[in-house]
């Protein structure tokens, strides 16, 4: 084990080279792989009202609707949503499913509640 | 007289000193940002920072007192922007000069530190109150290598103006190398004087917030700054004309351009030390500087007492 | 002639990104005293948990930590898989170890950053950063967060690995390996990070038993203990590993262990991706879990974690108590801190790998005794206090501020 002072220095003078390793985000995007947990879509033909992902939900984040005879609406607060898709599998159904969405942010707090 | 008073206030002067400064933090930054790999702040960073700092609102503390408290940066920024006008840029004169002007420099590249000190001092908090004493510490540690190192290439010019320093290595053709130990010392205390890593102990973010400026903010902290980044284009340029004293030409755009090339280079060095070593200790640093640079710098002394004796006589 | 000065380390402070107290008293640059508290970010978790049903508890448990979110969710699964008499299928043990070794290189890296940055090596924190941007990647991949994981459910583990994402792992275990290689040259190398991190913060073997460390600060003090180990859970008793122990019982040799571990985990890492078994991947799970009571242990990156689960035969735990890793080493920091200098207090709470907000089960008064009687304030009296305060020190008058309280 010898010691040296500057050790680092060969590994720096070599960065002052290469492209830094900071991704300019809202410029280029990052892709996504598809497994992403992002926000969740509703596919409403699927949904039978059993309401199993309202009763799971850790964040009491989603909420079905009947608006007719089987006829259901979802409602999904984003921000107490803390995409873990437990919702996603707790639907027998494959009415819910992972979206590759996380752009979510906004200013607006009423955008916050979006109708699935 | 008015000529006088234009290169003091606007080129080579204040002015030209702030807009230097700017630059010069903008290239240390982004220097050490492409060293750890990063993108680095854009060009007009310095000049967004200090305008935003200076926009922000002024708070003192009740302890403080209001006056010093207010005062030391101002006294800081001119102490820096005198050392300035002594030190002769890129031609061989400088603004102003008198017989010793390279220890009247020195000086009063000191007398920031201590108002840095004495901030803490009179901030009336516990982190400034320690940063404050870090800081003296501190002076002391790398002060006597700082002014040795400096003065060793004094010795063979047997003179303390920087003209006449200049004049002789300009005449002993390639002389000047003679002092390379010297120029190292000089470097890494400088590195101290500009409280940067390793040598940041009076600032160490993680131990005590910002030392002494802890309790500065806005205008005051902005100020502050700026001293610090006069201090280290005077530092780098007092290197400059003491170790580099070559590129005094006739034609004034080769000599800008090699004293700006002087600087930019002793200020990447200065970032190279800052980005491969991790910060010292008080005791560390106080035995580093007194264990190892002040003796290295003994020996260039030595080294050129004898060559004076030998060589030149 | 040296006064003492108290200086107060958090719960504000750029050393600790999180929040907690440290009040140094020192003798010049010296410590002579330390006062540690703990307590300010106590978030009631384990009594969120009784009013939810196990289900839910378990990402509840995930957050409490945001580092080693899967070591907490694994530990509490397996006290819920004990009551409900569960056996998960081999495949999901293995999938929960792969996953909980990215996350050991995960907070392991990201320690070495931190623990840079504290003695102001900031090239340091900004690479080890830079490469476990690799392992976030590859823990989003996997299970499609790049924090919270959530891959974890009763009776098993929610995603599979496939074919393609096995040959990603061993692609970016092959980088990290080889950067990993690079920091224990420069931990070993470089003389001012070897100056700064050797002889400080010292804990003797026998100091470190009585103050009963865990994980890396316990190993790095020679005590020899892994839960990986010595209660094999998940798949862990099917794959080879040493437990890294040192000697040097400094803040250098718990770099050292950790940096070490890093390449244990590598292995580990292969092993598991070799001999992945076939399967499904999940047993059901009953939503009512017997009653009956059970503790869990779970090696985290930061030392030994412990659930207790009670539950009554409802959907719903009776008790749940955590014990994070950082309350059992929290209390060596005050010896370790003996006789230093206030230029290491930092690295040397950084070097346990504090994790405050996971420690906080209780709410304690903070302020001394002298000043007892202002312990609890009601909401009108602490806000007429704090413009009162604001009045006179800031020279800010908030009176007509409008009121919160109605």
């Amino acid at each position: 084990m010898s010691k040296k002072l500057g050790k680092m220095l060969a590994e720096t003078i070599s960065s002052l080279f290469k492209k830094p390793a900071t991704s300019s985000y809202p410029f280029k995007k990052r892709e996504i792989h598809k497994h992403y947990n992002g926000k969740v879509a509703y596919i409403k033909e699927k949904c039978v009202g059993c309401n199993m992902c309202v009763r799971n939900c850790p964040a009491k984040a989603i909420f079905i609707t009947k608006i007719a005879d089987k006829q259901f609406e979802a409602t999904l607060h984003l921000d107490r949503c803390i995409f873990c898709s437990q919702c996603v599998i707790s639907c027998k159904f494959g009415a819910l499913k992972n979206t590759n969405e996380f752009e979510l942010a906004t200013g607006d707090k009423s955008k916050l509640v979006v109708k699935l | 007289m008015i000529l006088l008073l234009l290169k003091i206030l606007v080129f080579p002067g204040i002015l030209f000193l702030v807009v230097l400064s700017m630059i010069g933090e903008y290239f240390d930054r982004k220097v050490y940002a492409k060293m750890q790999n990063r993108m680095g702040p854009p060009w007009f960073q310095p000049v967004a920072d200090f305008i935003k700092l200076l926009a922000k609102e002024l708070i003192i503390p009740k302890n403080a007192d209001r006056k010093i408290f207010k005062a030391l940066p101002l006294v800081a920024c001119s102490s820096v922007i005198i050392a300035y006008l002594y030190i002769p840029l890129w031609r061989k004169e400088s603004i102003m000069s008198f017989n010793g002007d390279i220890i009247f420099v020195l000086y009063m590249l000191t007398i920031p530190t201590l108002t840095y000190s004495l901030a803490g001092w009179y901030s009336r908090s516990q982190y400034a109150l320690i940063g404050s004493m870090r800081v003296l510490t501190q002076l002391f540690s790398y002060e006597v290598p700082l002014f040795m190192a400096v003065l060793a290439p004094t010795i063979l010019a047997s003179s303390w103006s920087f003209t006449e320093v200049i004049n002789f290595y300009n005449a002993g053709g390639s002389l000047w190398l003679v002092n390379f130990i010297a120029f190292a010392v000089a470097i890494v205390t400088l590195q101290g004087k500009l409280e940067k890593v390793p040598f940041d102990i009076p600032e160490a973010e993680t131990e005590i917030v910002a030392g002494s400026f802890t309790e500065y903010t806005g205008p005051l902290f902005a100020y502050f700054r700026l001293a610090m980044n006069m201090q280290t284009i005077a530092g780098a340029s007092l290197v400059a004309a003491v170790f580099l004293p070559f590129g005094y030409g006739s034609f004034f755009i080769f000599n800008f351009i090699i004293y700006i090339i002087k600087v930019t280079f002793i200020i990447f060095l200065l970032a190279v030390i800052r980005t491969i070593f991790a910060r010292l200790r008080t005791d560390q640093m106080l035995s580093f500087c007194w264990k190892y640079l002040a003796p290295i710098a003994l020996v260039q002394i030595l080294i050129n007492v004898i060559i004076k004796a030998a060589v030149l006589k | 002639m040296s006064k003492k000065v108290v200086i107060p380390i958090g719960p504000q402070h750029p050393a600790l990104k999180e929040p907690a107290s440290f009040d140094v008293t020192l003798k010049g640059e010296r410590v002579a005293d330390i006062l540690v508290k703990v307590g300010y970010n106590h978030r009631g978790i384990e009594k969120a948990c009784e009013e939810r049903t196990f289900l839910q508890s378990v990402y509840l448990v995930e957050r409490v930590c945001g580092i080693c979110s899967h070591s907490h969710s694994t530990c509490f699964i397996q006290a819920i898989e004990e009551l409900a008499n569960l056996k998960i299928p081999p495949r999901a043990a293995y999938i929960r170890s792969l996953i909980g070794e990215l996350e050991r290189i995960h907070s392991h890296l990201l320690w070495l950053g931190v623990a840079a940055h504290e003695i102001g090596f900031d090239t340091l924190l900004m690479y080890s950063w830079r490469d476990r941007e690799i392992v976030m990647d590859l823990l989003a991949l996997l299970t499609g967060n790049r924090v919270n994981y959530a891959v974890n459910v009763i009776g098993g583990v929610r995603k599979d690995v496939s074919e393609e994402e096995k040959d990603q792992i061993l692609k970016a275990v092959d980088i990290l390996e080889e950067r990993t290689k690079y920091y224990v040259q420069v931990a070993t190398e470089e003389v001012t990070l070897i100056e700064r991190l050797s002889k400080v913060g010292y804990i003797s073997h026998e100091d470190a038993l009585k103050y009963g460390a865990v994980g890396p600060t316990g190993r790095a003090s020679g005590i020899k203990r892994d839960i990986r180990k010595d209660d094999p859970y998940a798949a862990y008793g099917e794959v080879d590993f040493e437990v890294i122990t040192d000697d040097h019982c400094d803040v250098y040799g718990r770099a050292v262990v950790r940096v070490k571990e890093l390449m244990q985990s590598y292995s580990i890492i292969r092993q598991l991706l070799k001999k992945l078994p076939q399967g499904p991947l999940s047993v059901v799970a009953p939503r009512l879990i017997p009653a009956g009571e059970a503790v869990s242990r779970y090696e985290a990156p930061r030392g030994e974690d412990i659930h207790f689960v009670k539950s009554n035969g409802t959907d719903k735990p009776e008790r749940v108590k955590l014990r994070a890793p950082t309350l059992a080493n929290v209390q060596s920091v005050a010896k370790m801190l003996e006789d230093g200098y206030l230029a290491d207090v930092p690295i040397v709470i950084a070097a346990i790998d504090p994790c405050f907000s996971c420690t906080d089960r209780m709410i304690v008064a903070v302020n001394n005794v002298s000043t007892a009687k202002e312990d609890r304030m009601d909401w009108k009296t602490l806000r007429e206090f704090s413009i009162d305060w604001y009045k006179k020190n800031r020279g800010v008058d908030f009176t007509k501020l409008k009121k919160l309280d109605k």
